[in-house]
């Protein structure tokens, strides 16, 4: 392993002064990462590149040589012999010496990076169309629970027709979040994916991998940063219409900063769980619930509550949304099965679906009952 | 000439019907050749003006044209009609025209079936079209068809569903007709070691068919179960299990890749000792490599998914049995290598196409090598760098191989030449472009760039833009195809019944064009 990574030191050394004019967004090779794994991935993909490129320079020099020598306008007369049984033997061979050569350092990468034992703490990540839940499960931090989605600004300024100038957002454009994962330095992190609805895949190339999050079942990974930093990536799994608009953005922070975040996560829990407990005045629950709406919900039944028929029904003037609220409350909580209404249940805390809910029944010309967070609380 | 002028005269007795009926009711192999050949083109198009779309979108950050979803139905169904629509058809139009003629038969062993299975398609792909014009529009959940998210679908999932039937049913009919006919058509002395390789390749890519094409209908039937008859097949809640769809899929999905491309190795297995004038190098070994390669397409779909959480034990056999992959199929670029080598080459078109073919082939080879590394995997999975990877060897190589047989054959099939300079345009122009738009790509997936999104962020922008510049020169350039085809159907310069200088094999040895039964009497074998 040594060796192989001083060979990807120095061609890397020799790419970046072969690449030095050319600007940071023309940006040509995979990134090296924060992490040991995201290092020895990288150790790996440059290895094989270059094992290609010499097998490369072998047989193409060979096809160019023959097309430059052997053509018929210089007077190149055809030779006739067609078979070599030991040429045939050499190059079955020696391919095969050089991919198990390829195979060893790849297969001891491979296990270090299953090994997701003797972790710090674990995080449960859930994709949702289109956002991604962080569960802190175990270890420092363990209850913090929030959903992360893309950031406001972003999900405006990407909506066809919006006329918005989105360089100005820069290279974080489509990987800015509301809420982003933090997690400490210098800790085994273990996570836990899994999702709610359809596939996703949880990535971020600062870390050195990908993997899937699958409804139903749990896959293992685990990171190790120790350069505190903001990291971004995206689901890389197609999951549906906004599949590409659910970043990714994790904050390392160092240990104390951590301990600070996750005692301002734990102070903010207890006011939200307090907020669900008193009465809500109705303009509260609308000001609050339009922007909830504009995070979970603008993105299928749009921001005038119009929808895409039929995939999308309109809220506007439906009869759920004008009806019993027992019926509404329930749709919103459980989801609708075979569609892509997903269940909110563990997505809203009470007094966010309290707002919302309220705000459907109440915006666009509907005129139904408001619903309190004791409401949702009782309904659970 | 004679022998040319006589079967010409006799074809007036056995000739074609007149008019429209003649391909709705034609049992001939030529004429059912030239409708697949035909139906692949017009789908090339539909599938390439889906892909300006996408590229268009993709020219620059923030959406301009199409929303989200119809940008996802936009690849996912460029992805169905390019490779059911397009290039498995061009290989089963080439395999109808070339095969009886190469193996000295008068037609396909079962026409009538032959007649059946092109007449299927077009049912087939129309369906699939339509699905655009109903509640929830076309398929958006990637070709791939992975639940839950393609169970989302709205009005149309079952007409999808049917149109891949249909294509299937049309595929395996395809495929039974090749087998029958190369088994048993075969004139006395044309042992199975002295067939050409086109014929070899189309043999065992039959096999791959008929062994595949059931399980993707398996598949999908469990898809259409789960949607409208309550099984949970692939529904956790229920007791099934969403990756075994994935399982299944690229069971079928790997050998599949292989139905794609080795018919395109016997093309350039014809073209290449045409033009070094020097006979194909290690015949037997590229008879076994075919067969090699076809064996271990069964055994390593699960790199299709290494990202799913299989056990660690389950990616190491994957991850060893791809990279095995590498061994047959470099045989093969060797022994084309070898071939060229002390030849005496000229650089027709066809030519020009084969030795693109190879180059660009083996590149990604190169790249389908690096993505066997399972740890490397997991970063360049789901990204461009697999995009830039698949056109490679679908595009550059399929495409190419059976651009390099239009050019190769139509002079035999029309009876006149193509135009050269045309010809030469059309290759370097496709060549440079197609490079532009995919050579980036790789770059952009390096860079962390995912596939099948509409939009992204600002440091993707400048590769980007070089791709799509790239797709649409490639794009419209293609229209000099069509257009030569036409031209060469029309008329131009006479071909001589030889063609090619350097040709060799029985399709060479009749007149151009040839006689409307190919073969009535059984060849001679030397």
């Amino acid at each position: 392993m040594r060796a192989m990574h001083k060979l990807a030191v120095t061609t890397t050394a020799f790419l970046g002064t072969a690449f030095a004019s050319a600007h940071a967004d023309w940006a040509l090779n995979m990134r090296q990462g924060v992490t040991e794994t995201s290092q020895s991935v990288y150790d790996l993909h440059m290895i094989i590149f270059w094992v290609c490129c010499a097998i490369g320079v072998v047989v193409f020099g060979a096809m160019i040589y023959s097309m430059l020598y052997h053509r018929k306008s210089k007077g190149a007369v055809a030779a006739q012999f067609h078979e070599s049984t030991s040429m045939e033997i050499l190059w079955t061979v020696v391919p095969i010496i050089i991919l198990v050569g390829m195979a060893i350092p790849a297969t001891s990468t491979l296990l270090a990076m299953e090994d997701t034992g003797d972790a710090d703490m674990t995080i449960k990540v859930t994709g949702i169309q289109w956002k991604w839940k962080y569960d802190y499960v175990d270890g420092e931090g363990a209850g913090v629970s929030f959903v992360s989605s893309l950031h406001p600004d972003h999900n405006e300024a990407r909506m066809v027709g919006s006329g918005a100038d989105v360089t100005k957002f820069g290279d974080s454009y489509l990987m800015e979040v509301d809420n982003p994962l933090v997690i400490p330095t210098g800790k085994k992190v273990r996570f836990l994916l899994t999702a709610a609805d359809v596939i996703h895949s949880w990535w971020v190339p600062d870390l050195g991998w990908k993997k899937d999050a699958i409804p139903g079942f749990v896959n293992e990974a685990w990171t190790q940063v120790d350069e505190p930093g903001t990291y971004r990536g995206k689901c890389a799994e197609l999951c549906g219409k906004d599949h590409g608009f659910m970043p990714i953005v994790v904050v390392a922070k160092a240990p104390e900063d951590y301990a600070k975040w996750v005692a301002e996560q734990k102070g903010a829990a207890e006011a939200e769980a307090a907020s669900a407990d008193r009465e809500w005045t109705t303009d509260e629950l609308m000001a609050k619930g339009e922007q909830v709406y504009n995070t979970n919900c603008a993105a299928c039944h749009q921001a005038n509550g119009q929808g895409l028929p039929p995939t999308f029904p309109s809220i506007a003037g439906s009869p759920i949304a004008t009806g019993d609220a027992a019926a509404h409350i329930s749709l919103v909580m459980n989801g609708k099965a075979g569609t892509a209404m997903a269940a909110y249940r563990d997505v809203l805390k009470d007094a966010d679906m309290a707002a919302v809910l309220t705000y459907q029944r109440n915006a666009w010309g509907n005129a139904a009952s408001i619903i309190q967070p004791a409401a949702i609380k009782a309904a659970r | 000439m004679s022998t040319a002028t006589a079967t010409h005269d006799d074809h007036h007795d056995h000739g074609p019907a007149k008019g429209l009926m003649r391909w709705v009711t034609t049992t001939n192999h030529k004429d059912i050749g030239t409708l697949y050949l035909l139906f692949a083109l017009v789908m090339f198009f539909v599938g390439g003006a889906m892909a300006m779309v996408i590229r268009a979108e993709l020219f620059q950050p923030g959406m301009q044209l199409v929303d989200p979803q119809f940008f996802n139905s936009m690849t996912t169904v460029h992805a169905l009609v390019m490779i059911f629509g397009a290039v498995m058809p061009a290989f089963t139009g080439l395999a109808n025209w070339l095969i009886p003629m190469m193996i000295g038969a008068p037609d396909m062993a079962l026409p009538r079936m032959n007649n059946f299975s092109f007449w299927i398609l077009p049912f087939a792909f129309s369906l699939l079209l339509s699905t655009f014009f109903m509640a929830g529009g076309g398929p958006a959940g990637g070709w791939t068809l992975y639940p839950p998210l393609s169970l989302q679908m709205g009005d149309g999932f079952p007409f999808l569903i049917f149109a891949i039937h249909l294509a299937g049913i049309s595929s395996i009919m395809g495929s039974i007709n090749v087998v029958v006919t190369i088994l048993n058509m075969r004139p006395p002395g044309m042992t199975l070691m002295k067939m050409p390789l086109f014929v070899w390749t189309w043999l065992i890519t039959a096999y791959l068919l008929i062994a595949t094409m059931p399980v993707l209908a398996g598949a999908v039937t469990m898809l259409l179960t789960d949607k409208f008859a309550g099984t949970s097949f692939f529904s956790a809640a229920g007791g099934g299990d969403p990756v075994m769809f994935q399982h299944i899929f690229w069971f079928f999905g790997h050998p599949e890749v292989y139905i794609l491309i080795l018919p395109a190795f016997g093309i350039v297995s014809a073209i290449v000792p045409t033009f070094a004038r020097k006979p194909l190098f290690g015949y037997s070994s590229m008879v076994y490599a075919t067969a090699s390669i076809a064996f271990l397409s069964f055994i390593v779909w699960a790199h299709h998914m290494f990202t799913v959480g299989m056990p660690v034990v389950g990616e190491l056999f994957f991850m060893y049995a791809t990279m095995m992959i590498a061994v047959p199929t470099g045989v093969k670029v060797f022994n084309w290598v070898s071939t060229m080598w002390k030849g005496s080459m000229t650089f027709e078109t066809p030519m020009l196409f084969a030795i693109g073919f190879i180059i660009m082939f083996t590149i990604g080879g190169f790249s389908g090598l690096m993505l066997a590394i399972a740890p490397a995997d997991f970063q360049y999975h789901d990204t461009y760098f697999v995009v830039a990877h698949f056109h490679y060897v679908l595009v550059t190589g399929a495409v190419y191989s059976i651009m390099a047989a239009a050019y190769y054959w139509l002079p035999k099939w029309t009876g006149n030449m193509y135009d050269e300079k045309l010809g030469k345009m059309h290759f370097w122009i496709s060549t440079i472009s197609v490079n532009v738009l995919f050579f980036p790509q790789h770059f952009l997936g390096l860079a962390g760039m995912p596939r099948r999104i509409p939009d992204y962020s600002i440091q993707f922008t400048d590769w980007n833009m070089i791709s799509s510049i790239g797709g649409f020169v490639f794009g419209f350039s293609q229209l000099m195809f069509a257009y030569m085809v036409y031209k060469t159907i029309k008329g131009g310069e006479k071909a001589t019944d030889q063609v090619w200088e350097g040709a060799d094999g029985l399709e060479w040895t009749l007149s151009s064009p040839p006689p409307y039964h190919s073969f009535t009497d059984a060849p001679e074998i030397k």
